[in-house]
């Protein structure tokens, strides 16, 4: 198949702004890029002048929620290993990762330890073999720094990059919340915000011995990002992301206990958030995600300490993110980074960016288009989001994975 | 000024707006949110249940014909007696569920049963329940008015009018009063009630604990925290211990009960330090010589112990009258 998309403003890899621009794909992959193609031999496509963009790189989402992902832009996930059963094994692994395809590709993530127990390590070699990319410790927590840095360095031997969730468990276990007033109010059990800088600062540390690449998925706290801006100075090999949620809700959402605002991290203070917008916009933040994890009445209509963590976040993860080109904090092109490029670079694969040789993931994007987030309309599995009737702008108007529209 | 009949020192000739505008909320789910004057009302209409409680005969028919289910999801004793005893003095069906017999020990959702005692058409729900929140969870799926009988670590509303009721009849008007409430304030429903609902009448509350059971941010909460009991004590007019539970006892948060007992026991030595007619309370049951000892806790002078249960009674008939009124199409209350 050989196409040619015509009149869009294309985010092309390595330019500052959006560029005038056609785009050819031969089968699955972007061929020639520029204003002058000629469009012989190729269907043509017309984008009418909408903004063309890289498919969206969700890194870390906690189910595969084709109708949500399609509705956000998103042509690739990571499936986190806190499955049931949990992803330990090749053969999950193999399975997973031909789940969705061909119009969706989900990259699984193999558990680091069996069953995500923290005690010892699964088969991460065998794992990798069957497609895994990246290697995660889930929402858990490794407390023994000893096998911390035995996976470490067998992960580096691997060239497996081992995505970490901060949080020192010894703080956070039975914590419904971050410490604060609101928690104190609604008499919450909750811990630290320095349970993240703890986790932190520990796996840094076990960085700086063994070498590994690190992701650290969500780093919500002013003291976690100052320690990984701090480690990036240094040279480490260390990424961290974020989710749309820590940087426009602070705890406050969970008052009269809303279980869809019940996250993991939990949501902080304003003034961590403030910082997390910061890191944003200095580049200390790599990657935006959306965390998806619908959970439907039976996980969340529960007293707040008993109910499940997440939101669903796949289909708002655009449309919150242009936020934060339009208060100025980053342009387009760093947004489409943080959402599709350095994903993709972390999980190792061709694709998240606009350049010849990439997968034809591409996205047109209505930039303007106004619209409602409603929890009861959502294409979710369900609708558990903690921005329900918050008007929002920006809606993905075409989607092409590997070329093909869908 | 006219004379109450019931002889409240502070609610005497105090105006309350007229009919439900005195207390428009379906539900009490908690002190957070109300008006001085709102719990002042409930205050005020609790006299007139102390003094029939004081009779021989105790009772009054005005919740006659009316169902109300008390709703015990967590163990208790003394609260539900309260309730049980409130509903049927004033004339209502009342009927108790306890968790240990009911259905929730199959699996059912917190929600499915609320949905169930809704569908047997209560009048009123009493509920009590180990987990933040869940009052609220239940009341936003009935069609009557919930009473919050303690959920989790949040709030115990009665508690607090109770102690209220308690202290204004002592001391008059609570406003200006200096209020030490001493022990494990993290866990406690009635701490985080009692400071909403003293701070809101005007008084001064302070809090003490060892840090380790002070919850985040509670000069937000307009009290201030101590760890040191002498100087929570200085000047007090009201001392108010909580009961320290067994299970926060044994090294997990304090080493040992005759530790917390040295530091934080109440002792008639360390009552001195408060003003010489400080008034103390407890929401029961006590640990004798652990948080407080027995002959202050015993001193008919100083204690309002079993006056505190005596108010109860009378505060949970209020209360039942006031959110039932609606339904009972009292005039005013539409």
């Amino acid at each position: 198949m050989k196409q040619i998309f015509t009149n869009a403003q294309v985010l092309v890899s390595g330019k500052d702004i959006p560029q005038a621009s056609n785009i050819t794909v031969d089968g699955d992959r972007i061929s020639q890029i520029g204003a002058e193609i000629s469009d012989n031999g190729y269907t043509q496509i017309d984008c009418n002048g909408a903004l063309m963009a890289p498919g969206i790189v969700d890194l870390g989402v906690f189910a595969i929620d084709k109708p949500a992902f399609h509705f956000g832009g998103i042509t690739r996930a990571a499936l986190m290993p806190d499955q049931s059963p949990v992803l330990d094994l090749p053969a999950m692994i193999k399975h997973n990762a031909s789940e969705g395809k061909p119009d969706l590709w989900s990259h699984p993530i193999a558990a680091a330890t069996k069953g995500l127990a923290g005690a010892e390590l699964a088969e991460i070699g065998l794992m990798k073999q069957a497609g895994a990319r990246a290697v995660s410790t889930g929402r858990s927590w490794i407390a023994d720094s000893g096998i911390m840095l035995k996976l470490l360095h067998y992960c580096r031997s691997l060239d497996m990059p081992v995505i970490v969730h901060s949080e020192d468990r010894g703080l956070t276990a039975g914590a419904a919340a971050t410490s604060g007033e609101t928690a104190t109010r609604l008499g919450l059990s909750s811990a630290p915000a320095s349970a993240e800088a703890l986790s932190i600062a520990r796996d840094i540390a076990l960085v700086r011995e063994s070498g590994a690449k690190v992701h650290f998925r969500q780093v919500t706290t002013a003291q976690g990002l100052d320690l990984i801006r701090q480690a990036k100075a240094d040279g480490l090999p260390v990424t961290c992301g974020i989710t749309p949620a820590h940087l426009f809700l602070s705890d406050i959402a969970i008052s009269d206990f809303r279980t869809f605002a019940k996250l993991s991290p939990p949501l902080r203070s304003e003034e961590d958030r403030m910082a997390c917008l910061e890191a944003v916009k200095d580049g200390t933040i790599d990657v935006i995600s959306s965390g998806h994890d619908p959970r439907g009445p039976e996980d969340k209509r529960l007293p707040f300490a008993e109910a499940e963590f997440g939101m669903a976040g796949a289909e708002t993860l655009l449309a919150l993110s242009l936020n934060l080109v339009r208060d100025g904090y980053i342009d387009l092109c760093r947004l489409f980074e943080l959402l599709s490029t350095s994903p993709a670079r972390i999980l190792g694969v061709q694709a998240g960016q606009i350049a010849k040789g990439f997968e034809a993931d591409l996205i047109l994007v209505d930039l303007d288009a106004p619209w409602q987030i409603d929890t009861r309309k959502m294409a979710a599995a369900a609708g558990n989001t903690p921005f329900d009737k918050l008007p929002v702008q920006g809606r993905v108007r075409a989607i092409y994975k590997g070329g093909k529209a869908l | 000024m006219t004379i109450d009949q019931t002889g409240s020192p502070s609610t005497a000739g105090h105006q309350f707006p007229a009919g439900s505008d005195a207390f428009p909320h379906r539900h009490l789910l908690g002190i957070a949110g109300l008006q001085p004057w709102e719990i002042l009302f409930l205050l005020k209409e609790a006299e007139q249940w102390v003094n029939l409680n004081r009779q021989s005969s105790k009772h009054t028919n005005r919740l006659d014909g009316l169902t109300v289910i008390n709703a015990f999801f967590e163990n208790s004793t003394r609260t539900l007696l309260s309730f049980e005893i409130a509903g049927k003095r004033m004339g209502a069906d009342v009927v108790n569920m306890h968790a240990a017999q009911s259905s929730v020990k199959k699996g059912e959702t917190l929600i499915d049963t609320a949905v169930t005692l809704n569908a047997m058409r209560a009048d009123a729900i009493v509920i009590r329940h180990a987990s933040s929140g869940a009052v609220q969870l239940i009341a936003d799926k009935v069609d009557c008015p919930v009473l919050n009988a303690g959920d989790g670590s949040h709030e115990h509303p009665t508690q607090a009018l109770l102690d209220a009721l308690t202290i204004q009849r002592r001391k008059g008007d609570i406003s200006g009063l200096t209020i030490t409430i001493c022990g494990d304030v993290m866990h406690s429903r009635v701490a985080r009630s009692n400071i909403y609902c003293l701070t809101t009448l005007g008084a001064q509350v302070r809090v003490c604990a060892p840090t380790s059971l002070l919850p985040a941010a509670l000069d937000r909460m307009n009290v201030e925290a101590f760890s040191h009991f002498d100087e929570a004590l200085d000047g007090a007019d009201v001392v108010m211990m909580l009961r320290l539970q067994n299970e926060r006892m044994n090294g997990d948060f304090i080493p040992s009960p005759r530790e917390f007992h040295h530091l934080y026991g109440l002792t008639r030595d360390r009552l001195k330090l408060a003003k010489s007619d400080a008034l103390v309370m407890h929401p029961g049951p006590m640990n004798r010589g652990v948080e407080i000892s027995s002959d202050v806790a015993d001193d008919p002078d100083r204690s309002a112990i079993t006056e505190q249960v005596e108010m109860g009674v009378a505060v949970r008939m209020a209360c039942l009258d006031v959110l039932t009124r609606r339904l009972r199409g009292v005039e005013g209350w539409s």
